[in-house]
């Protein structure tokens, strides 16, 4: 079963980095919200995998 | 022309039963003649238990309420004799829209299975199908069997003990008393039954309330199922446009909490909300309005003594999912057999505890659907808000966030896993008839698969040899033989075998899988079925 990759995997990070703040630059915060949640949603569902996406909800609420 | 629900279909007749110095004793009472009380006695009736159905009203339901009916309760009121009328009544359909703000986000179809009798979803008004079980009713009676419906009877009072209950029944003519042996308290979300026994009925309740209005109006929307999120004719909230039979169409508002109810309720202020959504030149006739609010609660148990709850006595849901009417049938569909063979000596009076394990199981199932079906619907917080629009937003474009878009979901029947009367499973075979499952219906030469098994046990045997009808424990086990050879599109091969050669599948009463092997073992089968009885 896959497990979350919690070590680095993105190329580049300094400019993905940016291009996020980017995306939200110039939006209020209501409309920041929205697209964050659209953003999570499309992530989620490229996963797929309810192990994966548990863990990540796990690993994202900072919990033991 | 007055409305079917305006005409006494059973109206007070005096009893016998109220001249009897000492009160009757009956087999079974059931209390309500709602859809759950007819069809419950309908069952028991057809299987020659003796049983009085008392109502404190002689109508059918006033209004539609629940209108759509799902396949699994179209083939029970089929098993009960029932099916084809409220079929050919019915409006069937699988095309649905969902909007959101001004936009069409979607459309879907049901795509419903091939290889069934029975469509995904009718829409009927409850009315109709009251109607037609009291009439199934009424032709049992003629042709002898032991059923009788009493109209303008109220219950206002219960007492049991280990062997019975004592009901005090008030009438136009006074109050009278009656003996059961078994009392099925089908009365309704308010059940006065529950609260004379003092029995809880806890859970969640859900702040907002809903208008209804049927209107009857010539409309050429389609048969599709329509429903808005935040639309600007009722902004914050949703709405919904379905249609029924006769032309009746169920157009369903949020309001939210804080409403004025007779307000709200006023044909003008009505009228301004229809014209808004569908136009200013609509013409239409109110048929009935009606403003609910909803719960999602349960009894701690459903069986108590010699009193057995069914129906919204036992549970309520929220009416996205149309599970309210759905699964009480499911429950007398689980209770009428259980309660024949008790009667009939032939099970032990623990079979009983089954119908609590198996349905509060069904029950728990619809609540937790119902629940988040709810709360996508009216998002709790700021943050559920947000994703809830989200989904939708996405769901315009893209394909993937769709499926989450939540504004009631099919009632689909429970499958029983774990439960004490289950058997062996055969691990070989298709997941979805495994013990505990409905019977998943089939074309078979002659007709569809359900149609054949009726009421009673059987054996099922696929490409199987030697078997043959059986008797354990005074219980007759009927057995169908079917082939794989008469299977040409193979949905019975894919339903019932999977990878195996063969198959013998013990079937309950109530068309639920018992137990099930790749061969035939008469020793095996035996015990499987006294499982299946609570032995
Ligand atoms: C406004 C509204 C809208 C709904 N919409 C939907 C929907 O869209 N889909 C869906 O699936 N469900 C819907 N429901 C729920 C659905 O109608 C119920 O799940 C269904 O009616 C339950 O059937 P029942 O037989 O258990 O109870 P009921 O239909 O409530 O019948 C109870 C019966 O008991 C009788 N009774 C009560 N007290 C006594 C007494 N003391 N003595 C004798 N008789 C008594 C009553 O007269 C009544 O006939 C709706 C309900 C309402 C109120």
């Amino acid at each position: 079963m896959a497990a979350l990759n919690t070590q680095a995997n993105i190329k580049a990070p300094d400019e993905f980095y940016a291009e996020l703040l980017a995306v939200h630059e110039g939006r209020t915060k209501a409309e920041s919200d929205a697209l964050n949640a659209r953003l999570i949603l499309l992530l989620a569902n490229h996963i797929g995998d309810r192990q994966v996406l548990a863990e990540a909800l796990h690993a994202a609420a900072l919990e033991e | 022309m007055s409305k079917i629900f305006e005409v006494p279909l059973y109206p007070y007749q005096r009893s016998a039963d109220q001249d009897a110095e000492t009160p009757v004793r009956h087999p079974v009472v059931v209390v309500g003649a709602g859809p759950v009380g007819l069809a419950l006695a309908v069952d028991l009736a057809m299987q020659d238990v003796p049983v009085v159905v008392i109502d404190e009203n002689d109508k059918v339901s006033r209004g539609s309420r629940a209108i759509c009916f799902a396949k699994r309760p179209l083939e029970i009121l089929d098993r009960l004799g029932c099916g084809d009328p409220m079929v050919e009544k019915g409006v069937v359909w699988n095309l649905g829209k969902v909007y959101f703000d001004e936009r069409q986000v979607f459309g879907f179809n049901l795509l419903p299975e091939q290889g069934h009798k029975r469509p995904a979803f009718i829409n009927l008004q409850q009315y109709y199908v009251e109607q037609y079980l009291v009439g199934r009713l009424r032709q049992l009676e003629a042709e002898g069997k032991p059923v009788e419906l009493r109209g303008g009877n109220k219950v206002i009072n219960l007492s049991q003990d280990e062997a019975g209950a004592e009901l005090t029944i008030s009438t136009a003519d006074g109050p009278y008393r009656l003996h059961a042996d078994w009392v099925v308290a089908c009365d309704g979300a308010a059940s006065p039954v529950r609260t004379m026994l003092g029995l809880d009925f806890t859970g969640r309740v859900f702040e907002d309330n809903f208008l209804i209005a049927d209107v009857v109006m010539e409309a050429k929307f389609p048969t599709e199922r329509w429903f808005w999120f935040d639309p600007p004719f009722n902004r914050g909230q949703s709405a919904l446009l379905h249609k029924q039979p006769d032309n009746v169409w169920r157009i369903d508002f949020q309001l939210g909490w804080d409403i004025d109810r007779d307000e709200e309720l006023k044909p003008e202020n009505i009228d301004k909300r229809l014209k808004a959504m569908l136009g200013e030149e609509i013409s239409y006739e109110l048929e009935w309005s009606s403003i609910y609010t909803f719960q999602c609660r349960r009894m701690e148990r459903f069986h108590e003594g010699r009193v057995l709850f069914a129906g919204d006595s036992a549970h309520q849901v929220s009416p996205f999912g149309a599970r309210g009417a759905n699964s009480g049938l499911q429950d007398t569909d689980n209770l009428a057999w259980k309660l024949k063979l008790v009667i009939d000596g032939k099970a032990p009076i623990t079979l009983l505890k089954s119908y609590d394990a198996e349905r509060l199981q069904g029950a728990d199932e619809n609540i937790l659907n119902s629940s988040r079906s709810t709360d996508f619907i009216t998002p709790k917080s700021e943050i559920s808000r947000i994703f809830r629009d989200a989904v939708l937003d996405l769901s315009e474009r893209y394909e993937a966030t769709r499926p989450m878009v939540n504004s009631g979901r099919l009632s689909v029947p429970c499958t029983y896993d774990g439960s004490p009367l289950n058997g062996p499973d055969c691990a070989t075979m298709p997941e979805r008839t495994r013990p505990g499952s409905p019977m998943v219906d089939a074309p078979v030469p002659g007709g569809w698969l359900l149609d054949q098994l009726g009421t009673g046990f059987h054996l099922l045997a696929i490409d199987s040899e030697g078997t043959d009808t059986l008797r354990v424990d005074g219980i007759e086990v009927r057995c169908l033989d079917l082939s794989t050879s008469d299977d040409a599109i193979g949905h019975l091969r894919q339903r019932y075998l999977g990878n195996a050669a063969a198959a013998v599948y013990l079937v309950r009463p109530d068309q639920h899988v018992a137990a099930r092997w790749d061969h035939y073992d008469a020793a095996a089968v035996k015990a499987a079925l006294r499982k299946a009885i609570g032995r």
